[in-house]
């Protein structure tokens, strides 16, 4: 009875300790404006409530004494508070803190276009890199529709808001890349040696790009290899060019995988079913083998190894500008070996290494004769028909390795430093009347450091420095680098940019006279831009300074100099139209240079005042196919006569004018015949593309003769280009991803 | 005297652990009964923090972090800003951890939870995501059906896969229709493993079902 009565006495004492104590208030963030979905709640104990749509809040607690009071919401930093419960109804009012995020934080992106896949915003991904018309799944093709590049079509490159082709350098995994296009012909644009689908992430920069690069005055185009495959597949393709095969391993645990891929190309039949304007003596044939790996060394490190071999080859016949008779005949040898090897592993909680390394070696076996009508070697006396038979051995090599440091600071702010060396050797030989030959060698030393200051949400600053020496120039530099971007209203963004960018003179100028120095380039940039997951506007205005480029002559110096400014838009809309994808971007440039033989500054050939692009892409349903259109066009480019006058020791203008304007519509279809097929393990791409479907001319400049009287235009060795191509995955059922698409 | 006192003291201590215990069943039922409901007032984001809450308060229970994370993911899942998709399933997949930690191991139910997440990041930008979003939310599914073949709510949710998927690329209604009649069943048939164990699922089979028609 006793005990009864002591339970009784007991659970009432529980009920008068339980009493409730009504908590209530209200949820802001610093601007005063309500934060609605905010949980607040007493620490270790179930009370607690959600902030309404007006921040308002209300719970009761049957704790008492001092408890903590805990408050988070998504976006915002926890908000921790001791309040003391002692049964009056309290009001407690809370101001929450931004969490800076990548979502939602500004980007600097002065000057930068991303396209990654790993990202979750960007502006175009590999995919899209692929799908459009006009690139034949040609990174820089692709990369040629964005604002800030020209449609140089007569010399490999990405030529960059008046930029020559060699002025922008491509990187991989973190390291330069020496010889990222196939072997330069003459008059003919080349393709890049890599294919777009072993990359996850690009990063392309026309100017004011990060201290962890160097050595390209205009711009910088950043790509990264993917991680570990999806899963274990075998692919195989045949093209109107040629045939692919590979094997790709994954294993169970997800941890390893390796892979290796060859690829043949000829050109022969192609060449017999459309006729080209050269007359290809050695039709283009192209051998190319890769390997990779990558292994998941720990839970966050990773270990990747890309390598490539290539050996191609190809001759061309054309006719002698300085005679009716006589052809010209170039023969191009190339073989290419290139091997990236890059380690990336979280150190503790906030510090990461980065760890890259690769060595590449290339060689061009270059011979050119003059050649009679029954293509036989004709030598003649004199200038200019006795140089015109030579041979070129060109070999180079470059081993590299780059470390990174970084250390992550609280939300995004992170400071990173480290430093890189390259050691270049070149071999050149170069037989005409004389015989040459040149050994060159650099060791180039860089450091740097770069820290991301974020202030707010709403403001950020990247600020670094790069210093550097080359033993060949034994010379020194030391850059600022320098970007701000402020949040403008919900979705917009204002970014400024500054930088100096140093390079090297070419090899072919340094072999001459190793005394050159750095030429120089300084960037300032302002954008404004604008994204949703829909829809980007963006609007670039830039200013670029150029000094000591170099000249060649009256002796080989650094005394040239040059402008360029302009203005670029890029629009960007998935959603206006339904079901289709375009984007828009138009370059607006004017630059001046006097650099090589230029008399005095001109506006260089390779610019056009006004460049635009359009690129549409539709996926058509019922009929499995991707529709892709692109449409670029570019205002007449200049083109010069230049002619040496020996008394004044100078090179004289004696004819100039501008290109007709350049237009270009092509058009491709993607067909997936296989999409959506019960438990296919065979997953094909059926590709058909046409470059420049109108036919229309283009012409990119003009060649002159020796004594100045004859000019040839030059053009594509062919207006359009056609390609059907048939592309198989097996052991890969990638249906069920489509389907997960139209979810 | 003593062995009343005693006597006293365990049975305070056996009604006040038994209280705690009650206490928390009592609330995991109330905020479950309430998650119904939730479609229609858009309940689930204060479901998901008093889920949360009671899962901070308790440390070592598995299923109220669940809770928060299928509540959460819900959210993702109807918000119509898409700009704000992404935070909300990150949320949850944080949630989904911490309930797999202290379940000791995957679990069907978690599985199903992990595809919906990928499925919620999938709509933000379904073109460019299918490659890596779509995948994950697919071996959720089979990974869910392998850790229990009586599990009906991977089948409904590979239905409505199916279901929003057009004829073309081998979806539709009359493909997704013998999945949810296969779910259905598989409802009728499932016992949870315990009082708290999830449930849901089957009024949005039966929703579906009636709209294949």
């Amino acid at each position: 009875m006793r005990v009864v009565l002591l339970l009784v006495v007991c659970l009432c004492w529980q009920a008068v300790v339980n009493a409730q104590t009504q908590v209530s208030g209200r949820v802001t963030d610093k601007a005063g404006k309500p934060v609605p979905g905010a949980s607040v709640g007493i620490k270790d104990s179930y009370d607690g409530a959600t902030s309404d749509s007006t921040g308002h809040y209300r719970f009761t607690t049957e704790e008492k004494g001092v408890q903590q009071v805990v408050v988070s919401c998504i976006g915002y930093q926890l908000w921790e508070q001791p309040l003391t419960v002692e049964g009056a109804a309290l009001v407690l009012d809370i101001k929450l803190k931004e969490q800076p995020s990548e979502l939602k934080a500004v980007v600097v992106t002065a000057g930068s276009f991303e396209a990654s896949d790993s990202k979750r915003t960007t502006v175009l991904n590999s995919i899209d890199v692929a799908t459009t018309a006009s690139a034949n799944a040609d990174i820089t093709a692709a990369i040629r529709t964005l604002p800030g590049t020209q449609q140089v079509g007569e010399k490999e490159g990405l030529f960059i808001r008046g930029g020559s082709g060699e002025e922008a350098k491509v990187f991989i995994d973190g390291t330069l890349v020496n010889n990222y296009f196939y072997s330069a012909v003459p008059d003919i644009s080349q393709r890049g040696r890599f294919s777009p689908f072993i990359f996850k992430g690009t990063v392309f920069s026309s100017g004011g790009y990060s201290a962890l690069y160097g050595q390209a005055l205009s711009g910088a185009l950043i790509l990264e290899t993917i991680d570990l495959p999806e899963r274990t597949e075998a692919s195989l393709g045949i093209s109107s060019v040629g045939l692919s095969g590979g094997y790709q391993y994954l294993n169970k645990k997800k941890t390893f995988s390796g892979g290796a891929s060859y690829a043949y190309t000829n050109l022969l039949p192609y060449f017999a079913l459309v006729k080209q304007r050269v007359d290809y003596f050695k039709v283009p044939a192209y051998h190319g083998a890769d390997a990779n790996f990558r292994w998941k060394t720990s839970k966050t490190g990773l270990l990747k190894f890309y390598g490539t071999f290539q050996a191609n080859r190809l001759g061309i016949r054309t006719a002698d500008i300085d005679s009716a008779s006589l052809k010209n005949a170039f023969g191009l040898k190339n073989h290419n070996l290139y091997g990236n090897l890059s380690w990336r592993e979280k150190l503790g909680d906030d510090w990461h290494i980065y760890l890259g390394s690769s060595f590449s070696t290339n060689r061009d076996d270059i011979q050119n004769q003059l050649q009679n009508r029954q293509n036989e070697q004709q030598d003649i006396d004199g200038l200019p028909w006795n140089i015109k038979t030579f041979d070129a051995l060109v070999k180079g090599s470059l081993t590299q390795v780059k470390a990174v440091l970084e250390r992550k600071f609280g939300g995004l702010t992170a400071f990173r430093f480290g430093g890189e060396y390259q050691y270049f050797h070149d071999d050149l030989s170069y037989t005409d009347t004389l015989n040459r030959h040149n050994i060159i060698n650099d060791h180039f030393k860089a450091a740097f450091a770069e820290a991301d200051i974020y202030v707010t949400n709403n403001l950020a600053a990247k600020i670094g420095t790069r210093v550097e020496h080359s033993s060949l120039l034994d010379k020194a530099n030391l850059v600022p680098r320098v970007s701000l971007a402020y949040r403008l209203g919900k979705l917009g963004q204002a970014s400024l940019a500054y930088g100096i960018f140093y390079q090297k003179p070419e090899k072919t100028q340094l072999v001459i006279d190793p005394g050159l120095s750095y030429t120089r380039a300084s960037h300032y940039i302002a954008n404004f831009q604008k994204v949703t997951a829909t829809r980007t506007l963006r609007i670039e205005a830039f200013y670029k300074k150029y000094e000591d480029l170099v000249k060649t002559y009256p002796a080989l110096n650094n005394n040239g100099y040059g402008y360029a400014k302009g203005v670029e838009l890029f629009w960007r809309d998935r959603k206006t139209v339904k079901y289709v994808d375009y984007w828009v971007s138009y370059s607006f440039l004017d630059t001046k240079r006097d650099y090589l033989n230029y008399p005095y500054s001109l506006t260089p050939n390779f610019a056009a005042k006004h460049t635009a692009s359009l690129v549409v892409k539709r996926f058509i349903t019922n009929w499995k196919t991707q529709v892709n259109a692109s449409y670029s066009f570019a205002t007449g480019r200049p083109y010069y006569g230049f002619r040496y006058n020996a008394g004044a020791s100078k090179y004289e203008v004696f004819d100039q004018g501008d290109t007709p304007p350049y237009n270009n519509l092509s058009l491709s279809i993607n067909y997936l015949p296989n999409i959506g097929k019960q438990n296919s393990k065979t997953f094909v791409v059926w590709v058909l593309s046409v470059n420049n479907v109108l036919n229309q001319q283009q012409l990119y400049n003009y060649n002159y003769s020796y004594n100045g009287l004859i000019r040839q235009p030059v053009r594509p060795p062919a207006n359009q280009f056609f390609f059907i191509g048939c592309f198989f995955s097996f052991g890969v059922d990638r249906s069920q991803d489509i389907i997960n698409s139209n979810l | 005297m003593k062995k009343s006192l005693l006597l006293i003291a365990v049975v305070l201590l056996t009604v006040g652990s038994f209280a705690q215990s009650a206490k928390y069943s009592t609330a995991m039922k109330t905020q479950i009964d309430q998650l119904a409901a939730a479609f229609g007032n858009n309940g689930f984001p204060a479901l998901a923090n008093n889920f949360e809450r009671i899962g901070d308060a308790e440390k070592t229970q598995w299923l109220p972090y669940y809770y928060a994370a299928y509540a959460t993911v819900m959210s993702a899942l109807i918000e119509q800003n898409h700009s704000k998709t992404d935070a909300i399933a990150d949320k949850a997949e944080a949630l989904i951890g911490k309930a797999e930690s202290l379940a000791g191991a995957p679990n069907s139910e978690l599985y199903v939870i992990k595809s919906m997440i990928a499925t919620a990041h999938l709509q933000v930008d379904p073109q460019n995501r299918w490659m890596q979003y779509g995948q994950v939310s697919a071996d959720n599914i089979e990974k869910a059906k392998q850790a229990d073949p009586t599990n009906p709510r991977p089948v409904y949710l590979e239905g409505q896969s199916k279901f929003f998927t057009p004829e073309a690329f081998g979806g539709g209604k009359a493909v997704a229709k013998p999945i949810f009649e296969k779910a259905l069943t598989m409802f009728s048939d499932f016992k949870p493993a315990g009082e708290l164990y999830p449930t849901w699922g089957k009024e949005s089979t039966e929703y579906f079902l009636s709209q294949c028609k």
